[in-house]
């Protein structure tokens, strides 16, 4: 088992409504991860997976429990922790190296240093011949690619991902997921993964951390014992599916 | 080619027929002080350097009122956008002007004449300016303070208005990435929103030149003027020169389209991301 990075205690979240009512959406999340993890956390819509990547990411405030990065409370943004959005997060007045570099900049890197990892990171995710684009001119996938080159050029221990394909076709979708793991082999970040979609949670994660809807409780952790690359095909796949499934269900009954 | 021929006669076409009505009307009105012929304006036109009723050119009438514009319209932006900046980041600063402000913006430039005359009265920036002779002096001595004041109010608000809306629509998602990239407030104010805003400055400071150059003919009505496109019309009115009048709206005309190409160019080579942005 690798390094103890992210952990939570008690960390729970309410919001108080414009009509005064209070709303809970995360409570009593317990939770750990470990270095080089790929965590995919699976729920209901509503359910406060991104609130709790948005904690994370430092966007919103957590309304009590801690946190703990490398051992330490974490308690604003960090570069450390990069973020991958659902929707496309890329300026448009800027190409797509530009893209890349932005978070080098804010880091006062050198500009010949900028642009030479920028470009190493675009050749990872395959749009070096893209570089001077910019971002109206590709694709929602290849916009996706970029988005995703640019939080690992900050060289971030975590990268938070919030259903980063969920805007995508299904076709576009499998190859990325394909493309991601493909990244994520290249150089191991701990990667920390919302989505709603049974069959993306365990085509990619090591484990899959289930949660409940409202307020969002971690319901579950489920080890998925596949041997990567995973083939939807497996036995094992479909009856892992089946079981998240039948568990999401029963959520939604009660 | 011949795709620009054709786009160039379907955009001739409401010109020529506008010319041809106008002829066809002085001939058949034939009085010059209610219709004059197109040849007695363009006359006037084709000669833009030549004294007319004894007010100096209609090239050194322009070059006054479009100083007096450039003096008003630069203060407002100067002081616009800055303002505008902070009220669309800020809600604090935002309810702080923005109600307050709402009760000026209905109001008419025009109807500020009044106070501002009993504020400024004919003081120019030479009353204020170390310079007292020389080209300069003069120049400054036609740029009255209640002309500029007017001109302000005009281009104002619009300004204003844009930017404060440019700040606030700026994508959450684009500051929120920009945040998760190690970016602080200042770096994502400065990398950030002042980019995303950008194309909608731009398109307010190009209303608020187009307004500040309307304002123009109402501000040189005032008293104290002596010059300018605006008093050169009322000067020709009252001694029926309508042929002048005409001529002087036109080159009005043209000025203004000029500056607004000015802004039109700018917003298409540096903006052109911005129509194409889902």
């Amino acid at each position: 088992m690798n390094s103890l990075i992210l952990e939570t205690k008690d960390l729970h979240k309410e919001y108080t409504t414009d009509k005064k009512r209070v709303i809970k959406a995360l409570a009593e999340i317990n939770l750990k991860v470990h270095s080089n993890d790929f965590l995919c956390i699976l729920g209901p819509s509503g359910c406060g997976k991104s609130t709790l990547l948005r904690i994370f990411a430092g966007l919103e405030k957590s309304s009590g429990g801690s946190i703990f990065y490398k051992n330490k409370p974490l308690t604003s943004s960090t570069h450390e922790i990069g973020m991958v959005f659902q929707e496309y997060s890329l300026l448009p007045w800027r190409t797509v190296i530009g893209n890349v570099s932005l978070g080098l900049e804010f880091l006062g890197k050198k500009r010949n240093k900028r642009l030479e990892t920028a470009m190493r990171y675009l050749r990872l995710v395959g749009l070096e011949d893209y570089a001077q684009s910019y971002p109206y001119e590709l694709s929602g996938g290849m916009q996706q690619r970029v988005a995703i080159a640019r939080s690992l050029a900050n060289d971030p221990e975590i990268l938070l991902m919030d259903e980063p394909f969920g805007a995508l076709d299904a076709h576009t979708r499998i190859l990325l997921q394909k493309e991601l793991l493909r990244i994520w082999d290249n150089n191991r970040k701990t990667v920390l993964f919302v989505t709603h979609s049974v069959d993306e949670a365990i085509y990619l994660a090591d484990r899959i951390l289930v949660m409940s809807a409202g307020p969002g409780t971690l319901l579950e952790e489920i080890t998925v014992d596949i041997e990567r690359p995973r083939k939807r095909s497996d036995p094992e796949y479909g009856r892992l599916t089946t079981r998240i499934l039948e568990m999401l269900d029963s959520q939604i009954k009660q | 080619m011949r795709n620009v021929l054709v786009k160039l006669s379907i955009f001739m076409i409401m010109p020529l027929v506008f010319l041809l009505f106008w002829q066809f009307m002085s001939s058949l009105i034939d009085n010059k002080i209610i219709l004059p012929a197109i040849s007695d304006v363009f006359l006037l036109l084709k000669s833009p350097n030549q004294p007319m009723i004894g007010m100096g050119s209609l090239v050194d009438n322009l070059t006054i009122s479009l100083i007096r514009v450039l003096t008003g319209y630069v203060a407002a932006f100067c002081l616009a956008i800055p303002l505008g900046m902070l009220m669309g980041y800020s809600k604090f600063i935002f309810s702080l002007f923005h109600y307050f402000m709402g009760l000026f913006r209905p109001i008419p430039p025009l109807a500020w004449v009044p106070l501002v005359l009993a504020w400024f009265g004919v003081a120019s920036l030479a009353n204020f300016s170390p310079i007292q002779s020389g080209q300069i002096y003069i120049y400054l001595r036609n740029i009255q303070i209640s002309m500029v004041f007017i001109i302000f109010i005009g281009a104002f608000f619009p300004i204003l208005l844009s930017t404060i809306y440019g700040v606030q629509n700026v994508r959450k998602t684009l500051i929120e990435s920009a945040r998760t990239l190690g970016g602080n407030e200042f770096k994502i104010f400065w990398k950030i929103l002042i980019p995303a805003s950008a194309p909608s400055i731009v398109n307010g400071m190009r209303i608020g030149l187009g307004v500040a150059w309307m304002c123009l003919v109402s501000a040189e009505m005032l008293p104290g003027s002596i010059s300018g496109v605006g008093y050169l019309i009322i000067h020709a009115y009252t001694v029926a020169r309508t042929d002048v009048v005409i001529a002087g709206m036109i080159s009005i005309g043209v000025v203004g389209v000029m500056l607004d190409t000015i802004f039109k160019t700018l917003e298409t080579k540096k903006f052109a991301w911005q129509s194409k942005y889902r």
